[in-house]
Protein backbone atom coordinates (compact mmCIF):
# COMPACT_ATOMS: atom_id res chain seq x y z
CA UNK A 1 0.00 0.00 0.00
CA UNK A 2 1.63 3.24 -0.99
CA UNK A 3 1.95 6.34 0.56
CA UNK A 4 -0.02 7.87 -2.32
CA UNK A 5 -3.04 5.45 -2.26
CA UNK A 6 -3.29 6.11 1.75
CA UNK A 7 -4.00 9.77 0.77
CA UNK A 8 -7.40 8.50 -1.13
CA UNK A 9 -8.84 6.53 1.22
CA UNK A 10 -10.83 6.64 3.89
CA UNK A 11 -12.84 4.18 6.06
CA UNK A 12 -15.19 2.05 4.35
CA UNK A 13 -18.07 2.35 6.68
CA UNK A 14 -20.55 4.60 5.82
CA UNK A 15 -21.07 5.95 9.19
CA UNK A 16 -17.79 7.21 9.34
CA UNK A 17 -17.65 9.13 5.82
CA UNK A 18 -19.19 12.36 7.70
CA UNK A 19 -16.69 12.32 10.42
CA UNK A 20 -13.20 14.18 9.86
CA UNK A 21 -11.85 11.87 12.00
CA UNK A 22 -11.75 9.04 9.53
CA UNK A 23 -9.52 10.43 7.33
CA UNK A 24 -6.49 9.54 7.04
CA UNK A 25 -6.24 6.50 8.18
CA UNK A 26 -3.49 6.03 10.94
CA UNK A 27 -0.72 3.03 9.93
CA UNK A 28 -0.27 0.79 12.65
CA UNK A 29 2.87 -1.31 13.06
CA UNK A 30 3.60 -1.09 9.58
CA UNK A 31 6.71 -2.49 7.92
CA UNK A 32 8.12 -0.08 5.22
CA UNK A 33 9.46 -1.44 1.77
CA UNK A 34 11.25 0.84 -0.40
CA UNK A 35 11.09 0.00 -4.41
CA UNK A 36 13.33 1.72 -6.71
CA UNK A 37 10.66 2.67 -9.42
CA UNK A 38 11.71 4.80 -12.63
CA UNK A 39 10.87 8.31 -11.89
CA UNK A 40 7.61 9.80 -14.41
CA UNK A 41 7.32 14.02 -14.07
CA UNK A 42 4.61 14.02 -15.83
CA UNK A 43 2.87 11.65 -12.98
CA UNK A 44 3.78 13.60 -9.71
CA UNK A 45 2.89 16.72 -11.53
CA UNK A 46 -0.38 15.32 -12.26
CA UNK A 47 -1.07 13.81 -8.96
CA UNK A 48 0.20 16.95 -7.01
CA UNK A 49 -3.72 18.59 -7.22
CA UNK A 50 -5.32 15.28 -6.21
CA UNK A 51 -2.98 15.33 -2.65
CA UNK A 52 -4.48 16.44 0.22
CA UNK A 53 -1.50 18.15 1.92
CA UNK A 54 -2.70 17.98 5.10
CA UNK A 55 -3.60 14.42 5.67
CA UNK A 56 0.21 13.68 3.55
CA UNK A 57 2.13 15.47 6.19
CA UNK A 58 -0.22 13.62 9.15
CA UNK A 59 0.70 10.88 7.57
CA UNK A 60 4.20 11.12 7.39
CA UNK A 61 4.52 12.51 10.54
CA UNK A 62 2.86 9.57 12.66
CA UNK A 63 5.03 6.65 10.47
CA UNK A 64 8.34 8.74 11.43
CA UNK A 65 9.46 10.36 7.86
CA UNK A 66 10.73 14.00 7.74
CA UNK A 67 8.34 16.90 8.52
CA UNK A 68 6.77 17.95 4.77
CA UNK A 69 6.71 21.87 3.92
CA UNK A 70 3.68 23.54 5.66
CA UNK A 71 2.24 23.76 2.19
CA UNK A 72 2.35 21.87 -0.81
CA UNK A 73 4.99 22.77 -3.70
CA UNK A 74 3.99 24.17 -6.78
CA UNK A 75 3.59 23.16 -10.27
CA UNK A 76 6.53 25.91 -11.01
CA UNK A 77 8.39 24.34 -8.21
CA UNK A 78 7.74 20.89 -8.86
CA UNK A 79 8.82 21.10 -12.53
CA UNK A 80 12.21 23.78 -11.73
CA UNK A 81 13.43 21.60 -9.18
CA UNK A 82 14.25 17.90 -9.37
CA UNK A 83 15.01 17.14 -6.22
CA UNK A 84 11.47 18.15 -4.57
CA UNK A 85 10.47 15.79 -7.20
CA UNK A 86 12.78 12.82 -6.22
CA UNK A 87 11.47 13.33 -2.81
CA UNK A 88 7.74 13.15 -3.45
CA UNK A 89 8.27 10.47 -5.95
CA UNK A 90 10.37 8.64 -3.28
CA UNK A 91 7.34 9.41 -0.63
CA UNK A 92 4.10 8.86 -2.43
CA UNK A 93 5.28 5.82 -5.00
CA UNK A 94 8.43 4.26 -3.54
CA UNK A 95 7.41 3.77 -0.03
CA UNK A 96 4.91 1.29 0.96
CA UNK A 97 3.58 -0.47 3.68
CA UNK A 98 3.91 -3.96 3.18
CA UNK A 99 2.76 -5.56 6.47
CA UNK A 100 0.26 -3.89 9.18
CA UNK A 101 -3.09 -2.06 9.71
CA UNK A 102 -5.08 1.02 9.04
CA UNK A 103 -6.92 2.15 11.83
CA UNK A 104 -9.99 4.11 11.50
CA UNK A 105 -9.89 7.33 13.76
CA UNK A 106 -13.62 7.33 14.41
CA UNK A 107 -14.62 3.92 14.73
CA UNK A 108 -11.44 2.24 15.94
CA UNK A 109 -12.00 -0.38 12.86
CA UNK A 110 -8.55 -2.05 12.08
CA UNK A 111 -8.16 -2.92 8.12
CA UNK A 112 -5.11 -5.55 7.86
CA UNK A 113 -2.27 -5.18 5.24
CA UNK A 114 -1.10 -8.35 4.08
CA UNK A 115 1.97 -8.80 1.39
CA UNK A 116 1.12 -5.27 0.30
CA UNK A 117 -2.65 -5.92 -0.53
CA UNK A 118 -5.21 -3.75 2.19
CA UNK A 119 -8.08 -5.59 2.97
CA UNK A 120 -10.98 -3.46 3.09
CA UNK A 121 -14.00 -5.94 3.28
CA UNK A 122 -16.33 -4.91 6.45
CA UNK A 123 -17.53 -7.75 8.70
CA UNK A 124 -21.12 -8.64 8.80
CA UNK A 125 -22.59 -6.13 11.37
CA UNK A 126 -20.33 -3.13 9.83
CA UNK A 127 -22.25 -3.53 6.54
CA UNK B 1 -6.36 16.05 -46.44
CA UNK B 2 -7.82 12.73 -46.64
CA UNK B 3 -6.19 9.92 -45.37
CA UNK B 4 -7.39 6.01 -46.21
CA UNK B 5 -7.31 3.69 -42.65
CA UNK B 6 -7.12 0.14 -43.38
CA UNK B 7 -8.81 -1.38 -40.54
CA UNK B 8 -9.10 -5.05 -39.32
CA UNK B 9 -12.14 -6.59 -40.28
CA UNK B 10 -13.38 -7.10 -36.91
CA UNK B 11 -15.06 -5.30 -33.89
CA UNK B 12 -16.56 -2.88 -36.08
CA UNK B 13 -18.77 -1.09 -34.53
CA UNK B 14 -15.57 -0.06 -31.80
CA UNK B 15 -13.86 1.79 -34.56
CA UNK B 16 -14.89 4.98 -34.54
CA UNK B 17 -15.35 4.84 -30.88
CA UNK B 18 -11.30 4.39 -30.58
CA UNK B 19 -10.19 6.41 -33.96
CA UNK B 20 -12.38 9.57 -32.15
CA UNK B 21 -10.71 8.82 -29.04
CA UNK B 22 -7.34 8.89 -30.60
CA UNK B 23 -7.78 12.13 -32.51
CA UNK B 24 -8.80 14.13 -28.53
CA UNK B 25 -6.06 12.70 -28.01
CA UNK B 26 -4.03 14.13 -29.86
CA UNK B 27 -6.47 17.34 -30.00
CA UNK B 28 -6.66 16.58 -33.68
CA UNK B 29 -9.75 17.18 -35.73
CA UNK B 30 -10.57 14.59 -37.36
CA UNK B 31 -13.79 14.22 -39.52
CA UNK B 32 -14.72 10.89 -41.47
CA UNK B 33 -15.63 11.15 -45.04
CA UNK B 34 -16.45 7.60 -45.36
CA UNK B 35 -17.62 4.64 -43.21
CA UNK B 36 -19.41 1.65 -43.77
CA UNK B 37 -18.68 -1.20 -41.02
CA UNK B 38 -18.79 -3.85 -44.11
CA UNK B 39 -15.84 -1.98 -45.40
CA UNK B 40 -12.37 -1.77 -44.08
CA UNK B 41 -10.99 0.77 -45.80
CA UNK B 42 -12.24 4.48 -43.86
CA UNK B 43 -11.50 7.51 -45.45
CA UNK B 44 -11.13 10.24 -42.89
CA UNK B 45 -9.76 14.04 -42.93
CA UNK B 46 -6.88 15.40 -40.86
CA UNK B 47 -5.25 18.16 -40.94
CA UNK B 48 -1.08 16.80 -41.73
CA UNK B 49 0.40 13.33 -42.68
CA UNK B 50 2.22 14.00 -39.13
CA UNK B 51 -1.11 14.56 -37.59
CA UNK B 52 -2.53 11.48 -39.06
CA UNK B 53 0.62 9.29 -38.00
CA UNK B 54 0.75 10.20 -34.56
CA UNK B 55 -3.18 9.54 -34.25
CA UNK B 56 -3.02 6.18 -35.13
CA UNK B 57 -0.30 5.12 -33.94
CA UNK B 58 -2.19 3.56 -31.24
CA UNK B 59 -4.86 2.26 -32.77
CA UNK B 60 -5.75 -1.31 -31.95
CA UNK B 61 -8.47 -2.00 -34.73
CA UNK B 62 -6.86 0.03 -37.48
CA UNK B 63 -3.45 -1.55 -39.39
CA UNK B 64 -2.41 1.23 -41.06
CA UNK B 65 -2.93 4.70 -42.49
CA UNK B 66 -2.27 5.73 -45.84
CA UNK B 67 -2.20 9.81 -47.56
CA UNK B 68 -5.46 9.06 -50.34
CA UNK B 69 -4.53 9.94 -54.06
CA UNK B 70 -7.41 9.36 -55.23
CA UNK B 71 -10.68 6.99 -54.96
CA UNK B 72 -13.88 5.78 -57.69
CA UNK B 73 -16.03 2.98 -58.74
CA UNK B 74 -14.28 1.76 -61.55
CA UNK B 75 -10.23 1.99 -62.41
CA UNK B 76 -10.65 4.95 -65.38
CA UNK B 77 -12.83 7.14 -62.12
CA UNK B 78 -9.66 5.71 -60.39
CA UNK B 79 -7.37 6.96 -62.70
CA UNK B 80 -9.19 10.36 -63.54
CA UNK B 81 -9.23 10.82 -59.53
CA UNK B 82 -5.56 10.44 -59.35
CA UNK B 83 -4.56 12.32 -62.66
CA UNK B 84 -6.57 15.80 -60.58
CA UNK B 85 -4.23 15.87 -57.84
CA UNK B 86 -0.95 14.72 -59.60
CA UNK B 87 0.17 18.05 -60.43
CA UNK B 88 0.15 19.14 -56.53
CA UNK B 89 1.99 15.62 -55.36
CA UNK B 90 3.30 13.61 -58.35
CA UNK B 91 6.95 15.71 -58.16
CA UNK B 92 7.57 14.85 -54.34
CA UNK B 93 8.35 11.23 -55.27
CA UNK B 94 10.15 11.56 -58.61
CA UNK B 95 13.12 10.43 -57.39
CA UNK B 96 11.75 8.32 -53.80
CA UNK B 97 12.78 4.29 -54.45
CA UNK B 98 8.94 2.76 -54.66
CA UNK B 99 7.10 -0.15 -54.52
CA UNK B 100 2.84 -1.06 -55.53
CA UNK B 101 0.81 -3.32 -54.29
CA UNK B 102 -3.00 -4.44 -54.87
CA UNK B 103 -4.73 -5.72 -51.92
CA UNK B 104 -7.99 -7.12 -52.38
CA UNK B 105 -10.70 -7.23 -49.64
CA UNK B 106 -13.31 -10.13 -50.49
CA UNK B 107 -11.98 -10.24 -53.52
CA UNK B 108 -9.49 -11.88 -55.97
CA UNK B 109 -6.79 -10.79 -58.67
CA UNK B 110 -4.80 -13.26 -60.43
CA UNK B 111 -0.99 -12.11 -61.00
CA UNK B 112 -1.45 -11.18 -64.10
CA UNK B 113 -4.25 -8.94 -63.25
CA UNK B 114 -2.87 -7.22 -60.65
CA UNK B 115 0.45 -6.38 -63.14
CA UNK B 116 -2.04 -5.22 -65.43
CA UNK B 117 -3.44 -2.47 -62.51
CA UNK B 118 -0.01 -2.09 -62.08
CA UNK B 119 0.76 -1.03 -65.41
CA UNK B 120 -2.24 0.89 -65.81
CA UNK B 121 -0.79 3.34 -63.42
CA UNK B 122 2.50 4.03 -65.35
CA UNK B 123 1.62 7.58 -65.87
CA UNK B 124 2.60 8.22 -62.38
CA UNK B 125 5.77 10.82 -62.79
CA UNK B 126 8.04 8.20 -60.31
CA UNK B 127 11.50 7.98 -62.23
CA UNK B 128 13.20 5.86 -58.81
CA UNK B 129 14.36 2.94 -58.65
CA UNK B 130 11.08 0.00 -57.57
CA UNK B 131 12.44 -1.60 -54.21
CA UNK B 132 10.28 -4.53 -53.46
CA UNK B 133 12.01 -4.55 -49.75
CA UNK B 134 12.35 -1.36 -47.82
CA UNK B 135 11.23 1.17 -50.62
CA UNK B 136 10.97 4.69 -49.54
CA UNK B 137 7.39 5.04 -50.45
CA UNK B 138 4.71 2.45 -50.82
CA UNK B 139 1.95 2.52 -52.64
CA UNK B 140 -1.38 0.58 -52.58
CA UNK B 141 -3.88 0.17 -54.74
CA UNK B 142 -7.28 -1.33 -52.54
CA UNK B 143 -10.22 -2.74 -53.90
CA UNK B 144 -13.39 -3.76 -51.84
CA UNK B 145 -14.93 -5.95 -53.44
CA UNK B 146 -18.78 -7.05 -52.86
CA UNK B 147 -19.55 -9.88 -50.16
CA UNK B 148 -18.76 -13.54 -51.39
CA UNK B 149 -17.31 -12.20 -54.86
CA UNK B 150 -15.36 -15.33 -55.49
CA UNK B 151 -18.74 -17.33 -54.91
CA UNK B 152 -20.87 -15.53 -57.21
CA UNK B 153 -18.84 -14.59 -59.94
CA UNK B 154 -18.80 -10.94 -59.35
CA UNK B 155 -15.88 -9.76 -61.92
CA UNK B 156 -15.33 -6.15 -60.65
CA UNK B 157 -14.35 -4.56 -57.17
CA UNK B 158 -17.39 -1.98 -55.38
CA UNK B 159 -14.89 1.02 -54.82
CA UNK B 160 -10.89 1.05 -55.50
CA UNK B 161 -8.24 3.33 -53.69
CA UNK B 162 -4.95 4.80 -54.34
CA UNK B 163 -2.99 5.84 -51.46
CA UNK B 164 0.62 6.06 -50.31
CA UNK B 165 1.97 4.44 -47.12
CA UNK B 166 2.37 7.29 -43.69
CA UNK B 167 2.20 5.12 -40.71
CA UNK B 168 1.60 1.43 -38.45
CA UNK B 169 -0.43 1.21 -35.43
CA UNK B 170 -0.12 -0.73 -32.57
CA UNK B 171 -2.36 -4.08 -33.56
CA UNK B 172 0.94 -6.03 -33.25
CA UNK B 173 0.69 -5.45 -28.97
CA UNK B 174 -2.40 -7.36 -29.24
CA UNK B 175 -0.19 -10.74 -28.98
CA UNK B 176 2.60 -9.27 -26.58
CA UNK B 177 -0.65 -9.04 -23.89
CA UNK B 178 -2.04 -12.20 -25.16
CA UNK B 179 -3.81 -13.78 -22.56
CA UNK B 180 -2.35 -17.11 -23.49
CA UNK B 181 1.14 -15.81 -22.36
CA UNK B 182 0.06 -14.12 -19.12
CA UNK B 183 1.35 -15.83 -16.44
CA UNK B 184 -1.69 -15.39 -14.21
CA UNK B 185 -5.16 -14.97 -15.67
CA UNK B 186 -8.82 -16.01 -14.38
CA UNK B 187 -11.65 -17.21 -16.23
CA UNK B 188 -12.97 -13.64 -16.48
CA UNK B 189 -10.15 -12.18 -18.24
CA UNK B 190 -10.53 -9.38 -20.76
CA UNK B 191 -9.01 -10.55 -23.87
CA UNK B 192 -5.74 -8.17 -24.83
CA UNK B 193 -7.28 -6.96 -27.85
CA UNK B 194 -10.51 -5.30 -26.14
CA UNK B 195 -8.72 -4.51 -23.32
CA UNK B 196 -6.42 -2.36 -25.28
CA UNK B 197 -9.72 -0.50 -26.97
CA UNK B 198 -11.16 0.02 -24.01
CA UNK B 199 -7.86 1.35 -22.62
CA UNK B 200 -7.22 3.81 -25.44
CA UNK B 201 -11.56 4.87 -25.79
CA UNK B 202 -11.30 5.56 -22.40
CA UNK B 203 -8.11 7.66 -22.99
CA UNK B 204 -5.83 6.08 -20.55
CA UNK B 205 -2.59 8.22 -20.97
CA UNK B 206 1.23 8.95 -19.92
CA UNK B 207 0.40 10.43 -16.24
CA UNK B 208 -3.03 9.81 -15.85
CA UNK B 209 -4.58 7.95 -12.96
CA UNK B 210 -7.16 4.95 -13.64
CA UNK B 211 -9.03 3.04 -11.49
CA UNK B 212 -11.25 -0.54 -12.16
CA UNK B 213 -13.16 -1.88 -8.98
CA UNK B 214 -13.68 -5.13 -10.79
CA UNK B 215 -10.02 -5.93 -11.14
CA UNK B 216 -10.14 -9.26 -11.11
CA UNK B 217 -6.57 -10.65 -12.50
CA UNK B 218 -6.28 -6.89 -14.53
CA UNK B 219 -6.79 -7.16 -17.63
CA UNK B 220 -7.76 -3.32 -17.74
CA UNK B 221 -4.86 -2.15 -15.83
CA UNK B 222 -2.29 -3.44 -17.52
CA UNK B 223 -3.72 -1.85 -21.00
CA UNK B 224 -4.08 1.00 -19.73
CA UNK B 225 -0.75 1.03 -18.13
CA UNK B 226 0.44 0.06 -21.30
CA UNK B 227 -0.41 3.56 -22.73
CA UNK B 228 1.51 5.11 -19.59
CA UNK B 229 -1.44 5.29 -17.26
CA UNK B 230 -0.69 4.47 -13.42
CA UNK B 231 -3.47 2.54 -12.31
CA UNK B 232 -5.09 0.96 -9.29
CA UNK B 233 -7.95 -1.39 -8.66
CA UNK B 234 -9.81 -3.33 -5.85
CA UNK B 235 -12.01 -6.73 -6.09
CA UNK B 236 -14.26 -8.10 -3.36
CA UNK B 237 -12.26 -11.37 -4.12
CA UNK B 238 -9.07 -10.50 -2.21
CA UNK B 239 -7.69 -13.96 -3.78
CA UNK B 240 -7.82 -12.76 -7.26
CA UNK B 241 -5.55 -9.97 -6.09
CA UNK B 242 -2.75 -12.43 -4.34
CA UNK B 243 -2.99 -15.13 -6.85
CA UNK B 244 0.32 -16.95 -5.45
CA UNK B 245 1.82 -14.26 -3.88
CA UNK B 246 4.81 -14.24 -6.53
CA UNK B 247 4.82 -14.42 -10.45
CA UNK B 248 1.35 -15.53 -10.39
CA UNK B 249 -0.10 -12.80 -9.46
CA UNK B 250 -1.68 -9.08 -10.42
CA UNK B 251 1.29 -7.52 -9.78
CA UNK B 252 3.39 -10.43 -11.22
CA UNK B 253 1.60 -9.53 -14.18
CA UNK B 254 2.70 -5.98 -14.00
CA UNK B 255 6.13 -6.88 -13.39
CA UNK B 256 5.96 -9.97 -16.83
CA UNK B 257 4.96 -6.64 -19.15
CA UNK B 258 8.11 -4.57 -17.11
CA UNK B 259 5.55 -2.10 -16.35
CA UNK B 260 6.01 -2.63 -12.06
CA UNK B 261 6.00 1.36 -11.75
CA UNK B 262 2.63 2.25 -13.26
CA UNK B 263 0.53 -0.21 -10.86
CA UNK B 264 -0.57 2.35 -8.14
CA UNK B 265 -2.07 -0.10 -5.76
CA UNK B 266 -4.73 -3.23 -5.19
CA UNK B 267 -6.78 -3.65 -2.82
CA UNK B 268 -10.25 -6.00 -1.72
CA UNK B 269 -13.33 -3.85 -1.57
CA UNK B 270 -16.54 -3.72 -2.41
CA UNK B 271 -17.99 -0.84 -4.55
CA UNK B 272 -20.70 -0.71 -2.17
CA UNK B 273 -18.66 0.24 0.93
CA UNK B 274 -15.86 1.44 -1.21
CA UNK B 275 -12.95 2.98 1.39
CA UNK B 276 -11.82 5.46 -1.56
CA UNK B 277 -12.54 8.88 -1.12
CA UNK B 278 -15.55 10.38 -2.81
CA UNK B 279 -13.52 13.32 -4.23
CA UNK B 280 -12.52 14.27 -8.07
CA UNK B 281 -9.05 11.64 -8.11
CA UNK B 282 -9.36 9.60 -11.26
CA UNK B 283 -8.88 10.20 -15.07
CA UNK B 284 -10.46 7.18 -16.01
CA UNK B 285 -12.67 4.38 -14.47
CA UNK B 286 -12.63 1.19 -16.50
CA UNK B 287 -14.45 -1.87 -15.48
CA UNK B 288 -16.19 -5.49 -16.44
CA UNK B 289 -18.73 -5.30 -13.54
CA UNK B 290 -19.75 -8.80 -12.39
CA UNK B 291 -23.33 -10.23 -14.53
CA UNK B 292 -23.79 -12.93 -12.56
CA UNK B 293 -23.58 -15.29 -14.92
CA UNK B 294 -19.74 -16.54 -14.86
CA UNK B 295 -19.27 -15.18 -11.35
CA UNK B 296 -21.74 -13.90 -9.06
CA UNK B 297 -22.91 -10.75 -8.30
CA UNK B 298 -22.42 -10.08 -4.79
CA UNK B 299 -21.72 -7.38 -2.36
CA UNK B 300 -21.05 -7.31 1.40
CA UNK B 301 -23.86 -7.68 4.10
CA UNK B 302 -25.76 -10.73 5.76
CA UNK B 303 -28.74 -12.26 3.32
CA UNK B 304 -31.22 -12.33 5.98
CA UNK B 305 -30.55 -10.59 8.74
CA UNK B 306 -33.93 -10.84 10.54
CA UNK B 307 -34.37 -13.97 9.67
CA UNK B 308 -30.74 -15.07 10.83
CA UNK B 309 -29.78 -12.42 13.32
CA UNK B 310 -26.93 -15.16 14.63
CA UNK B 311 -24.66 -14.30 11.42
CA UNK B 312 -24.44 -11.17 12.76
CA UNK B 313 -23.76 -12.16 16.18
CA UNK B 314 -21.14 -14.42 14.79
CA UNK B 315 -19.58 -11.73 12.44
CA UNK B 316 -19.39 -9.66 15.89
CA UNK B 317 -17.80 -12.62 17.46
CA UNK B 318 -15.43 -13.53 14.78
CA UNK B 319 -13.86 -10.67 12.40
CA UNK B 320 -10.86 -9.92 13.82
CA UNK B 321 -9.49 -13.43 13.62
CA UNK B 322 -7.07 -13.96 10.36
CA UNK B 323 -9.31 -16.41 8.63
CA UNK B 324 -12.51 -14.44 8.93
CA UNK B 325 -14.67 -14.88 6.01
CA UNK B 326 -17.43 -11.86 5.38
CA UNK B 327 -20.55 -12.66 4.40
CA UNK B 328 -22.24 -11.47 1.30
CA UNK B 329 -25.37 -11.59 -0.39
CA UNK B 330 -26.83 -11.24 -3.85
CA UNK B 331 -26.96 -7.95 -5.03
CA UNK B 332 -29.15 -6.59 -7.96
CA UNK B 333 -27.13 -5.48 -11.45
CA UNK B 334 -29.16 -2.24 -12.18
CA UNK B 335 -28.44 -1.45 -8.45
CA UNK B 336 -24.83 -1.91 -8.91
CA UNK B 337 -24.53 -0.17 -12.57
CA UNK B 338 -26.10 3.06 -10.58
CA UNK B 339 -23.57 2.51 -7.51
CA UNK B 340 -21.09 2.95 -10.67
CA UNK B 341 -22.35 5.28 -12.46
CA UNK B 342 -23.03 7.27 -9.13
CA UNK B 343 -19.25 6.87 -7.84
CA UNK B 344 -17.76 7.60 -11.52
CA UNK B 345 -19.61 10.62 -11.31
CA UNK B 346 -17.81 11.93 -7.70
CA UNK B 347 -14.76 10.60 -8.37
CA UNK B 348 -13.47 11.50 -12.26
CA UNK B 349 -12.55 14.73 -13.33
CA UNK B 350 -13.95 17.01 -15.32
CA UNK B 351 -13.80 15.08 -18.66
CA UNK B 352 -12.78 12.21 -17.19
CA UNK B 353 -14.31 8.64 -18.81
CA UNK B 354 -15.85 6.27 -17.36
CA UNK B 355 -16.02 3.33 -19.34
CA UNK B 356 -17.87 -0.20 -18.85
CA UNK B 357 -18.76 -3.06 -19.90
CA UNK B 358 -22.63 -4.72 -19.98
CA UNK B 359 -24.49 -7.22 -20.87
CA UNK B 360 -28.03 -7.35 -23.28
CA UNK B 361 -30.53 -9.73 -24.58
CA UNK B 362 -30.29 -9.28 -28.35
CA UNK B 363 -34.33 -9.50 -28.29
CA UNK B 364 -35.28 -5.80 -28.90
CA UNK B 365 -37.51 -6.37 -25.99
CA UNK B 366 -35.92 -7.35 -23.63
CA UNK B 367 -32.62 -5.25 -24.11
CA UNK B 368 -31.45 -3.46 -20.80
CA UNK B 369 -31.31 0.10 -21.46
CA UNK B 370 -28.43 2.58 -21.09
CA UNK B 371 -27.42 3.96 -17.49
CA UNK B 372 -28.18 7.22 -17.42
CA UNK B 373 -26.64 9.84 -14.88
CA UNK B 374 -26.78 14.00 -15.06
CA UNK B 375 -23.03 14.40 -14.47
CA UNK B 376 -22.18 11.53 -16.94
CA UNK B 377 -22.80 12.38 -21.15
CA UNK B 378 -22.83 9.13 -23.39
CA UNK B 379 -20.08 9.36 -25.20
CA UNK B 380 -20.36 5.87 -27.37
CA UNK B 381 -22.09 2.61 -27.30
CA UNK B 382 -20.14 -0.10 -28.97
CA UNK B 383 -21.71 -3.42 -29.19
CA UNK B 384 -19.63 -7.16 -29.64
CA UNK B 385 -22.56 -9.58 -30.93
CA UNK B 386 -22.44 -13.78 -29.35
CA UNK B 387 -25.19 -15.88 -30.38
CA UNK B 388 -28.26 -14.84 -28.26
CA UNK B 389 -26.84 -12.06 -26.19
CA UNK B 390 -24.54 -8.98 -26.80
CA UNK B 391 -22.34 -7.01 -24.69
CA UNK B 392 -21.62 -3.27 -24.82
CA UNK B 393 -18.71 -1.25 -23.99
CA UNK B 394 -20.59 2.07 -22.75
CA UNK B 395 -18.11 4.87 -22.49
CA UNK B 396 -19.01 8.30 -20.94
CA UNK B 397 -17.88 11.47 -20.25
CA UNK B 398 -17.61 13.22 -16.80
CA UNK B 399 -19.15 16.89 -17.29
CA UNK B 400 -18.48 19.85 -15.26
CA UNK B 401 -20.94 20.52 -12.61
CA UNK B 402 -21.52 23.94 -14.74
CA UNK B 403 -22.90 22.14 -17.31
CA UNK B 404 -25.45 20.70 -15.06
CA UNK B 405 -28.95 21.71 -14.53
CA UNK B 406 -30.12 21.15 -10.84
CA UNK B 407 -33.19 20.35 -12.40
CA UNK B 408 -31.70 16.73 -13.84
CA UNK B 409 -30.26 16.12 -10.53
CA UNK B 410 -33.20 16.51 -8.58
CA UNK B 411 -35.21 14.24 -10.79
CA UNK B 412 -32.41 11.79 -10.87
CA UNK B 413 -32.20 12.06 -6.98
CA UNK B 414 -35.79 11.15 -6.97
CA UNK B 415 -35.27 8.13 -9.47
CA UNK B 416 -32.43 6.52 -7.11
CA UNK B 417 -35.10 6.35 -4.27
CA UNK B 418 -37.23 3.48 -5.86
CA UNK B 419 -35.15 0.18 -4.63
CA UNK B 420 -35.43 -3.00 -6.11
CA UNK B 421 -37.16 -6.31 -4.82
CA UNK B 422 -36.13 -9.01 -4.49
CA UNK B 423 -33.20 -11.39 -2.33
CA UNK B 424 -31.76 -14.21 -4.90
CA UNK B 425 -29.70 -13.69 -7.54
CA UNK B 426 -32.41 -14.67 -10.05
CA UNK B 427 -34.54 -11.88 -8.84
CA UNK B 428 -32.20 -9.99 -8.44
CA UNK B 429 -30.07 -10.10 -12.04
CA UNK B 430 -33.03 -10.54 -15.61
CA UNK B 431 -29.94 -10.67 -17.57
CA UNK B 432 -28.51 -13.75 -15.58
CA UNK B 433 -32.67 -14.64 -15.49
CA UNK B 434 -32.79 -14.91 -19.44
CA UNK B 435 -29.08 -15.77 -20.13
CA UNK B 436 -29.74 -19.26 -18.24
CA UNK B 437 -33.46 -20.07 -19.70
CA UNK B 438 -31.54 -19.17 -23.16
CA UNK B 439 -33.48 -15.98 -24.05
CA UNK B 440 -36.57 -17.83 -24.99
CA UNK B 441 -38.77 -17.19 -21.90
CA UNK B 442 -42.23 -16.48 -22.38
CA UNK B 443 -42.33 -12.78 -20.95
Amino acid sequence: MKILSLNFLTCAVKACKTSPNSYPLHPKDAELVQDELGLKPEMIISVLPRIDWEALKSTCSELGFPALPEAAPTKEELENDEKILKDLHHLLLETSISEGKLVCGNCGHEYAIKEGIANFLLPGHLV
Amino acid sequence: MLFLIRFAQIHESFRLAELKALAELECEDLKIAEHDDKNPFCIVEMSSVEASKRVISRSILAQSIHELWGSGSTLNELHEDIKSILPDRGHLYKDASFKFEVECFQGTRSKKARMEIIHSLAYLPFEGPIKMKDPQEHFTIFEYWPYQSVFLGIENPERLYFARFVGGTSRDIVHKYDLKKRGYISTTSMDSELALVTANIALADSGKLFFDPFVGTGSFPIACSHFGATTWGSDIDGRSLRGDGKDKSLKGNFSQYGMKERIGDVFASDLTNTPLQLRRIWDGIVCDPPYGVREGLRVLGCRDPLLKPWQLELSKKNYKEPDYVPPKKPYSFYAMLDNILAFAASTLVDNGRLSFWMPTANDEDREIAIPEHPRLQVVSVCTQVFHKWSRRLITYRRVSDAEVSPAALQAFAVRQQVTVEGRTADELNPFRNEYFKGFNSEK
